[in-house]
């Protein structure tokens, strides 16, 4: 009983890692950019949200679809601003300008909404399901988590396989050269790439924050380090990676901290991720990429 | 290709100097301000460093806060003069040795050391080395003090509050089964606990289970929960800060377990935590020196105004600072020292004066100090009962 | 004729960075010596030294090598780490400071190398973002262990022991490393001229070996993996040797670092340090040595100067630094670099004339 429990501790925070991982590998697999400030765009939304239900009183959903927006428009913001004019630049200058705007993002939340950490309160309600007798509880946020993994999950596979701009998104990722040819406005796709991630940031900080209460300037960026370990450990670029990746990290973190040491737990959580990563190089569900000479 | 290097060496030299002119400029604002000082108002200078950026930004901010309502007041009422800059360490011990030079380029006179231990642990030496008196809001490991005369601190020393606390369960049969979780990457945390084990041990008391966390996994506390449930712990020792109390605390509910709670001076705040539930932190113990809910005339005002100023209820590290300026104007006042005076004049008058002091704060009557820098003060035990400290 | 000039690039490299090096080491001398220089500077010269070696160190791993690495901060820690318990061993057998210091960076060098090879023999199959996260990884892992270590030193010797304190000190007996709590009241033995030495050793060794065969063999393999296979170049040779240099200087970097400073736990050197030795590389160039070197000490000194701003300055640091990567890989920059080949070619033309 205590496994299963523990179980179901790992996949609540395993859900959390995941939806923040999808919006991770949906931006590094269409503008080939790791994101390193996705984390705190993350800790905008959940910001917003707090807000709109705190001090102006409205219902959780809309401030989740304010957060949204919100989100959506500062990623396109941040795009158009710090990583369009590098677009011909080295992946790594990209990587480093994205370290700059996530600096950027948690000192303007510290000066916006000062140091004190806030206690959000959960968007989804404080409902649970108990089996067996109480023995095990399973909050109403984790099934929420779960299912809107699921539901991202199969709809951003949907779109990028089905829709004339998914596919489109899909050339850019493949050849941005060929792609402009085919008449695709790459800077156009790949600025939709950064809203629809953005958007998915915002829903993954509200529920980030709605499954562990506790929101500061500096919230996103622990879970941001984590997710995109994730979004590596299922092969990054893959959709379904990402969310396996997720679950399967906060499944490890948990058992790590149960069954060996909570004093060695991060070492054996990073020590299992480098024997996965060993057996399969290119992350669970990563594409094997041959090497041209 | 030569002149290539010929202008970089230019350009590097060319910033050289920049700095060296920096440098300089600090230096002959130090001399100008020196000389006004004694022309007109001559305040002492007060400087300290504190993360006011970062994760630890809180406890930076509120002692920035707590001093600077301190220093505002005590001008306004003429007399002893203060100047204060606080200067942001991030919480980083090489951070806050830049950050006290920077202070040190300025003229810090007296200082208020650091907000957190290992930063304060770095600075300290410094301030040893320099002779500058340093009194510490909030540092409370030993190793700040430790050896170092002109180093003192306000807040008492972490093996003190674990000791303390093993004390006040053990006298008062509070639990017989004990779990702990503390953070094993800070020095604050894993300092209560070692003290805490090392007593709990002499008292007899019976430690069932411990776990720890670090920052890159506060946020799930289910197994530390587990295991301590799984061992029939009826009593929760919590050496922590309260934003990941107010996690376990809510987890513990939704896991359906519900121990005694007892935590040290990091937990103060949790109820004024935005936003928390505080019927979460019903009946969670303790041990304090300062109590925002107070009903005495200078807790109110000073916390009434702190709102007012900062709109934020002050936690105990504001206080803390705010009793460490008036400590220092009860210093002054003792022993008659003047702003003219170096430095290291004042801290030879300091190191004599702190010991013959007993000051009246906002952390404690009667608190007095020995000649090794730590603080005697008796931490109050508190329990939240609806919603409010309750003294025990 | 292109070989020459190959060579003579590197020459013209190698005089750069040395160059630097040496006048701003005589600078600051000269600011020191006529009481010139604000505490707040000479308190940073000694981590501004060991940021450039770490800059030119993980320069060699990213720039030359063409690997991500985001855990270089964990040799760092190793270094450090290291080095503090050398110093505190050695303290009674070896009372000259410099000595002591050399050899605890010796033996820094030796530890974070071994560390380096742990880590490198996996690592270095891996590819791209995999071994980036691996790296990470591997730095996370060190944090974590060092983090619960426990080493004393009595008359019996040096005692380790992990997680918790299993072992009781005989009279008079001192904790080295107290897990969490890290070092406490190291006595500082590093100075700028250590430093500055040890800036000249990194750049000696590491200029010798990119303008080697070695280096070249390195750099084939960063260029064209399959290709330099192809001409009998031993890949995970060259990889593991470029990554485990790399390592050892960093280690290097680390006991300088912790001497320095009275105090030193595991939580220092985390993934934000690496990043930012990371952010030193890029921005003075992947490969480029002396861009490093500017790079590291700019960057260290520049949220110093931002210090008048207050609340803004981590802000204004943010900025600044977006602002000097964009600026880097825009059009204006490259406009400028066209002119100045473009003046160097007319220059060229005109001696030939000539």
């Amino acid at each position: 009983m205590t496994f299963l429990s523990y179980l179901i501790s790992g996949i609540s925070l395993g859900s959390v890692y995941a939806i923040i991982a999808l919006g991770y590998t949906m931006v590094y697999g269409i503008a080939k950019m790791l994101n390193f400030a996705h984390g705190d765009v993350i800790m905008v939304g959940a910001y917003i949200s707090f807000c709109t239900t705190s001090y102006l009183g409205l219902s959780p959903l809309v401030s989740v679809l304010l957060a949204i927006v919100v989100c959506t428009v500062l990623g396109i913001v941040i795009e158009r601003l710090a990583y369009k004019p590098l677009r011909q630049a080295p992946a790594l200058a990209v990587l480093i300008t994205a370290i700059g705007v996530s600096y950027f993002l948690q000192n303007a939340a510290l000066l916006i909404w000062g140091s004190s950490s806030k206690t959000f309160s959960s968007v989804v309600g404080d409902w649970s399901i108990k089996l067996f007798n109480d023995q095990l509880t399973i909050t109403g946020v984790t099934i929420v988590t779960v299912l809107a993994c699921v539901v991202i999950m199969v709809a951003l596979t949907l779109f990028t396989t089905k829709t004339k701009l998914g596919t489109a998104m899909r050339a850019v990722s493949e050849d941005k050269g060929a792609a402009q040819l085919m008449g695709i406005s790459v800077n156009s796709t790949i600025s939709l790439t950064f809203a629809i991630g953005s958007g998915l940031a915002a829903i993954a900080g509200v529920l980030l924050c709605s499954a562990y209460p506790m929101l500061m300037p500096t919230t996103g960026s622990m879970p941001g380090i984590k997710a995109f370990t994730a979004a590596v450990f299922g092969g990054i670029g893959s959709i379904p990676g990402a969310m396996i990746g997720g679950i399967l990290l906060g499944i490890i973190e948990i058992f790590a901290k149960a069954y060996i040491s909570t004093q060695l737990s991060d070492a054996v959580v990073f020590a299992v991720l480098i024997v996965v990563l060993l057996v399969k190089p290119d992350g669970l569900l990563g594409k094997r990429v041959s090497e041209k000479v | 290709m030569m002149k290539k290097a010929l202008s970089l060496f230019l350009a590097a030299a060319m910033c050289a100097g920049m700095l060296a002119g920096c440098g300089g400029g600090a230096d002959t604002n130090e001399a100008t301000n020196g000389d006004s000082g004694e022309s007109t108002a001559a305040a002492f200078k007060i400087g300290g460093t504190g993360p006011l950026t970062g994760d630890a930004a809180i406890y930076g901010n509120a002692v920035k806060n707590g001093a600077q309502l301190a220093v505002d007041e005590i001008n306004a009422e003429g007399g002893v003069q203060f100047e204060l800059k606080m200067e942001d360490d991030e919480n980083d011990p090489e951070k806050a040795v830049s950050a006290y030079n920077a202070l040190k380029d300025w003229g810090v006179q007296l200082s208020l050391s650091s907000v957190t231990s290992k930063p304060a642990e770095a600075t300290a030496t410094e301030n040893f080395a320099d002779r500058i008196f340093a009194l510490t809001p909030s540092a409370s490991s030993t190793a700040v003090t430790e050896g170092k005369d002109n180093v003192f601190q306000m807040c008492f020393a972490d093996p003190n509050q674990g000791t303390a606390s093993a004390e006040y369960i053990a006298d008062n049969q509070l639990g017989t089964k004990i779990a702990v979780i503390y953070k094993n990457d800070d020095v604050y945390s894993s300092g209560i606990y070692e003290k805490f084990k090392a007593e709990a041990e002499t008292k007899g008391l019976n430690i069932v289970s411990t776990t720890t966390f670090t920052s890159s996994s506060a946020t799930d506390f289910s197994v530390q929960l587990g295991e301590a449930k799984a061992a029939g712990a009826d009593l929760l020792f919590l050496p922590i800060y309260y934003q990941p109390a107010s996690l376990i605390l809510q987890q513990a509910k939704s896991m359906g377990y519900a121990p005694k709670f007892f935590g040290v001076d990091g937990m103060d705040g949790i109820l004024t935590l935005e936003g928390f539930d505080t019927s979460l932190a019903e009946g969670v113990m303790l041990l304090t020196p300062f109590n925002a809910d107070a009903e005495d005339e200078k807790t109110q005002s000073f916390v009434t105004k702190y709102k007012e100023q900062f709109g934020d209820v002050p936690n105990q590290f504001a206080a803390d600072a705010y009793d460490c300026v008036y400590a220092y104007k009860a210093a002054i006042e003792a022993s008659g020292a003047t702003p003219d005076m170096s430095a290291e004049e004042l801290c030879d008058l300091m190191i004599q004066t702190f010991p013959t002091l007993t000051f009246d704060g906002l952390t404690g009557e009667g608190v007095t100090w020995d000649s090794t820098g730590a603080v005697s003060k008796s931490p109050k035990g508190m329990v939240i009962q609806n919603g409010a400290y309750v003294g025990m | 004729m292109k070989q020459s000039k190959n060579l003579l690039a590197g020459k013209r490299d190698t005089l750069i960075s040395f160059g630097i090096v040496i006048v701003a080491f005589i600078v600051v001398q000269i600011m020191i010596m006529t009481g010139n220089i604000s505490s707040s500077l000479k308190g940073q010269l000694v981590p501004i030294c060991a940021y450039i070696v770490m800059a030119v160190s993980l320069n060699l791993t990213v720039g030359i090598l063409g690997e991500l690495s985001l855990g270089h901060a964990g040799f760092m820690s190793v270094g450090a780490f290291a080095g503090i318990v050398a110093t505190t061993s050695l303290a009674e057998t070896i009372p000259a400071a410099p000595l002591r210091l050399a050899i605890a960076m010796v033996i820094g060098a030796v530890c974070a190398a071994i560390a380096g090879v742990i880590v490198g023999v996996p690592v270095l199959r891996l590819k791209g973002d995999y071994l980036a996260i691996v790296t990470l990884a591997f730095g996370e892992i060190i944090k974590n262990i060092v983090g619960v270590l426990y080493i004393g030193r009595d008359s019996s010797g040096l005692h380790f022991s992990l997680i918790e304190q299993k072992f009781e000190l005989a009279e008079g007996g001192k904790m080295i490393i107290n897990g969490p709590m890290g070092v406490s009241g190291v006595t500082k033995i590093s100075s700028f001229t250590a430093g500055f030495v040890l800036i000249l050793i990194t750049l000696f060794i590491i200029l010798n070996l990119v303008h080697s065969r070695t280096g070249r063999a390195i750099m084939s393999v960063r260029d064209n993996k399959i290709a330099a296979e192809s001409i009998g170049i031993s890949v995970t040779r060259y990889k593991l040797l470029a990554f485990v240099i790399s390592a050892a200087f960093a280690g290097m970097a680390g006991t300088l670092y912790a001497m320095n400073f009275s105090t030193v736990t595991a939580a220092k050197f985390d993934f934000n340090t690496s990043i930012l030795i990371l952010v030193f590389v890029v921005l003075g160039g992947l490969g480029n040595i002396w861009g490093s070197i500017i790079a590291a000490a700019l960057l260290t000194v520049l949220p110093e100067l931002l210090r008048a701003v207050n609340d803004y300055r981590m802000l204004i640091y943010a900025i600044l630094l977006i602002v000097m990567m964009i600026f880097n890989n825009s059009g204006v920059k490259e406009r400028l670099m066209e002119k100045r080949a473009a003046r160097r070619a007319a220059k060229q033309v005109s001696k030939e004339g000539l």
